[in-house]
């Protein structure tokens, strides 16, 4: 495949492009869901094909080919060319990168069991047996459950010298029950919502995951719901778990530090940024105990934002993001390093497939581990509401505002765990939400979670992000606005 | 030969011919005869009980451009083949995109792997046989034939202008064309082929924007010259916004705000959706919910809709009644709904296997006679809203969405346009805002962000729910 990916570069040279880099990608891809009982989506999807990104009079151009002949790739790096040369007729100034070594590498993430040699009736199996235990709750209107394994593999040649071979195994599951009736649909997912848990493994990740043990309860808090109480209106401090918090980093930290975000390239569409370069290094993003970081880097886990090399090359990394409060780092890539004078890009370049363009994604964007532990922190709060799993999330398109509602709340009174609380949601601005956070639970609590679904760039791409977080404090929140009158 | 020596032998990098190669080929969609021979060799190659094969072909361009520059410019071509089959109640589904003998062999082994993998589903219904469509010219060589330099050179007029006004242009300018071919092994074949052409523009300010977007198959319907003079006097007319206070307010949605909002609508209209109890039509169907001028209706072969006139199973799509003056009349059911909920099916059903059996694609909400100008200077004070933005369901069953205005929000006091605003979030309950329609204009293709596309009129409504308001 790499000859493919050679080839496409040599007759870029030849077109007179500048730089050019390929990527083969070769992806295989299963999916399984079951709902009520029956099994619901139960697919295959294999795609091989050819991306070629070359610049040529000072523009980019990109093309991709699913014909992996020698006509094919030449005729895609030619059709690149083109393209870049197309864009020169509205070009304002030359593209500059930041230099890059070339790299001659082979990377695979470690995982212990092949999903993809698992037996499919295991599979289905083991999400049959949490369907049924999930309906065997009286008032469960809709059960459903779903697994997800992804393999990819991508050779990378670029016209400095690299040569770079990956492969990437993910899986996720989860699991969701809803209940209906009234007027009210309430609904539980483990272990997170929309689609579960995924990270960078194999099989090992499902079975840990223990679906079946949880699905009893998972199905009893949906039905327990329609009797909790509501979410109170007002101010309150809140105790955010930690796949919610990992959604909170995702919009308000993740996506406002993509620096092609914060230099317009994505105004139209997905918005611009608060975080314009005059906060770099001055901006009090959050409070003294705050830290966070974007790290590719195997070493901060399994997440769905690790990997061995970003899509142009570059070795992944480990950014400073917010220290100590402070705001101290953007996701860069070569171009947008150049743009603000950075010496080296910070490696966030990733394409969904071979059919799409490398940009600017979020790697895994982790709040660090504080120092408390669980109980402790619960113990600590006098009159709060502690929120669990995501329900639904919005943030305006320069990521100020915010709304989340989570699926489950409960009431914090005294230092002890009460009452349950349905339709929890709460809002505010990013920059007064993180300077509100005063308790951060430590690494015994904490998840690097998958969101394997962000969406960017035009046309669309979908690709799998990570967030580390534990449960944390939060002073002094709106609640409630989201069912407001 | 084994193939591995093969496939070396013929390694581009053994070659010695000219690495400059044939002259730049433009993509091209393949014939509709090339796609019912790559169907014809994979239901050969099947013996399951039953096959259905689906063969997809796009070519699509886009070209992007941020900060009066185009920043990307992009190309695919892409041919996906996709086989289901059949064994007594036992049904996958296995894609490829690769069309070698043995690629086709695998995708079928694969298909027929999985399929018998599961237990059987109770009633899974034969495939359907032989149908007729109805015609449906969606297809335009001009679109499909858009070059490069035809999208660059648009783009660059809009730019001069974005720099004339002092302005920043951001948007995109795609072209492609789309066909496939569905067909199973009890006789049915059903072929599409239509293209596409979409602008998007945003123009920017120091402290305000303004948008507009529209698309069409046929690229000549398109002006990305008068898109961006409406989007560059948007953000002109923006400038210097003004913070107003939250709270329910008269707002006049321009048809994509209106689009965005009544698409998050669709799913509730499934058969499927109402068996599972998630669809808010639950214990809603013949009760007026909405306003007596709100009807809504699906209808494929619209002029100003897109898509294919056939379901995921070859179906042909009928125009369903779903809102009569209010009240919500029908639902839309695949074959295996309409079996479960003693109905007939509708031709709405998405590819099988699926979870979530179907829905109506093709809106078209009925309009009125009263332009968005009329609306402006019928009101006393309300707010206008060009675009919305990250619209999520809070509460699936009152159907309370949430989300943003975005890129030209104005005050409207005593009958005129009187500033810009800062941005609001709202939580709003959709069928009370279909409650509260005061006026509508005649509909057009509206062009959003968060829904597929509707044909849609503007809408002034009373008591709109914003909650909060953002910084800029």
């Amino acid at each position: 495949m790499q000859e493919w990916a050679n080839l496409a570069l040599e007759t870029a040279r030849v077109r007179g492009a500048s730089f050019a880099d390929a990527r083969v990608m070769d992806i295989r891809q299963r999916d399984l869901s079951t709902k009520n009982g029956q099994v619901g989506t139960l697919s295959e999807l294999e795609s091989l094909g050819l991306g070629v990104r070359v610049m040529a009079n000072g523009c980019w151009g990109f093309a991709s080919t699913d014909r992996l002949t020698r006509e094919g790739a030449q005729s895609c790096a030619a059709q690149a060319v083109k393209i870049a040369r197309a864009s020169a007729l509205a070009k304002r100034h030359d593209v500059v990168l930041v230099p890059e070594q070339a790299h001659v590498d082979t990377w695979q993430n470690p995982f212990i069991k092949d999903p993809f040699a698992i037996p499919l009736e295991a599979q289905l199996g083991l999400l049959l047996a949490a369907d049924a235990e999930m309906r065997r709750v009286a008032g469960v209107t809709l059960a459903e459950t779903s697994m997800q394994f992804r393999r990819i593999e991508q050779w990378y040649a670029s016209s400095l010298g690299s040569r770079i071979h990956q492969i990437k195994m993910q899986s996720g599951a989860g699991i969701v029950a809803m209940s209906f009736a009234g007027n009210e649909i309430q609904k539980r997912s483990y272990p997170a919502s929309f689609g579960g848990q995924h990270q960078l493994a194999g099989y090992e990740l499902i079975e840990s995951l223990d679906l079946v043990a949880h699905a009893p309860r998972v199905a009893e808090e949906a039905v327990a719901l329609h009797k909790a109480a509501m979410c109170p209106e007002g101010q309150r401090d809140i105790i955010l778990e930690s796949s919610q918090l990992g959604l909170q980093i995702h919009e308000s930290v993740g996506h406002p530090i993509e620096l092609d975000r914060v230099l317009g390239m994505e105004a139209n569409f997905a918005g611009m940024s608060f975080l314009t370069l005059d906060k770099l290094g001055k901006l009090r993003y959050a409070s003294d105990i705050v830290n966070v970081v974007a790290d590719a880097r195997l070493e901060h886990g399994p997440g769905l934002g690790t990997f061995g090399y970003d899509d142009e090359g570059v070795p992944a990394q480990c950014t400073d993001i917010i220290k100590a409060g402070l705001f101290t780092g953007y996701l860069s890539d070569r171009e947008t390093a150049a743009t603000i004078a950075l010496r080296r890009s910070g490696g966030t370049m990733r394409a969904e497939s071979w059919n799409r363009l490398p940009m600017i994604r979020m790697t895994n964007v982790s709040l660090l581990p504080g120092e408390w532990r669980y109980d402790d922190l619960i113990a600590d709060t006098d009159d709060a509401i502690l929120m669990a799993t995501n329900r639904s999330w919005s943030i305006d398109d320069r990521r100020y505002h915010f709304q989340f509602s989570t699926e489950i709340g409960w009431e914090i009174k005294g230092g002890k765990k009460g009452r349950m609380i349905k339709n929890p949601s709460y809002s505010g601005i990013t920059t007064e939400f993180w300077n509100s956070c005063d308790a951060i639970c430590s690494r015994d609590h904490w998840t690097l979670w998958g969101t394997p679904n962000c969406g960017k760039g035009q046309p669309q791409q979908t690709m799998g992000t990570g967030h580390g977080a534990s449960p944390s404090r939060f002073r002094n929140v709106r609640v409630g606005v989201a069912f407001a009158k | 030969m084994c193939p591995a020596r093969k496939s070396a032998r013929r390694s581009p990098a053994s070659r010695k011919q000219s690495v400059r190669g044939p002259a730049v080929a433009e993509p091209h969609l393949p014939s509709e005869t090339e796609l019912r021979r790559i169907a014809e060799r994979i239901l050969r190659l099947s013996d399951a009980d039953e096959t259905e094969v689906e063969v997809d072909a796009a070519v699509d361009a886009l070209t992007r451009f941020a900060n009066n520059t185009i920043h990307q410019n992009v190309a695919e071509q892409t041919l996906n083949v996709s086989v289901r089959t059949v064994f007594d109640g036992q049904t996958a589904r296995a894609t490829t995109n690769k069309t070698d003998d043995e690629s086709l062999r695998r995708v079928v082994a694969t298909s027929k792997t999985l399929a018998r993998s599961q237990p059987k589903t109770p009633g899974l219904l034969p495939m359907p046989g032989r149908q007729k469509y109805a015609a449906v010219q969606r297809y335009f060589p001009g679109t499909a034939g858009a070059t490069p330099d035809d999208r660059a050179r648009a783009v660059a007029a809009v730019v001069s202008r974005a720099e004339k006004n002092a302005q920043t242009a951001a948007g995109i300018f795609s072209t492609g064309a789309f066909a496939m071919l569905l067909a199973n092994s009890r006789g049915l074949c059903a072929t599409h082929r239509q293209t596409r052409a979409e602008f998007s523009v945003t123009m920017l300010e120091g402290d305000s924007s303004g948008w507009a977007k529209a698309n069409s198959p046929d690229l000549r319907q398109l002006d990305p010259e008068a898109l961006a003079a409406a989007a560059s006097e948007k953000s002109a007319a923006s400038r210097h916004p003004r913070e107003v206070e939250p709270g329910r307010w008269t707002v006049i949605l321009e048809p994509s705000a209106v689009q965005d909002l009544v698409g998050f609508l669709s799913y509730d209209f499934a058969g499927t959706a109402v068996l599972d109890q998630r669809s808010c039509f639950n214990k809603r169907i013949g009760k007026k919910v909405m306003g007596e001028n709100v009807t809504l209706r699906d209808d494929v072969t619209h002029p100003l809709q897109f898509g294919a006139p056939f379901d995921g199973e070859g179906v042909p799509r009928q125009k369903v009644l779903l809102v009569d003056r209010g009240v919500p009349k029908n639902l839309v059911y695949a074959r295996a709904t309409a079996k479960k909920m003693k109905t007939s099916t509708t031709g709405h059903g998405f590819p099988l296997p699926n979870d979530v059996g179907e829905a109506p694609l093709n809106l078209v909400l009925d309009g009125g006679n009263t332009s968005v100008p009329e609306m402006v200077a019928s009101t006393d004070r309300g707010i206008l809203l060009t675009r919305l933005w990250y619209i999520r369901e809070v509460d699936p069953y009152e159907k309370i969405l949430t989300g943003m205005t975005r890129d030209g929000s104005f005050l409207v006091e005593n009958g005129r346009i009187v500033a810009g605003i800062r941005n609001f979030r709202f939580n709003q309950n959709i069928l009370e805002m279909l409650s509260s329609v005061e006026q509508l204009s005649p509909a057009v293709r509206a062009a959003g962000e968060e829904s597929f596309e509707i044909v849609a009129p503007a809408m002034k409504i009373r008591d709109f729910h914003f909650t909060e308001v953002t910084k800029f």
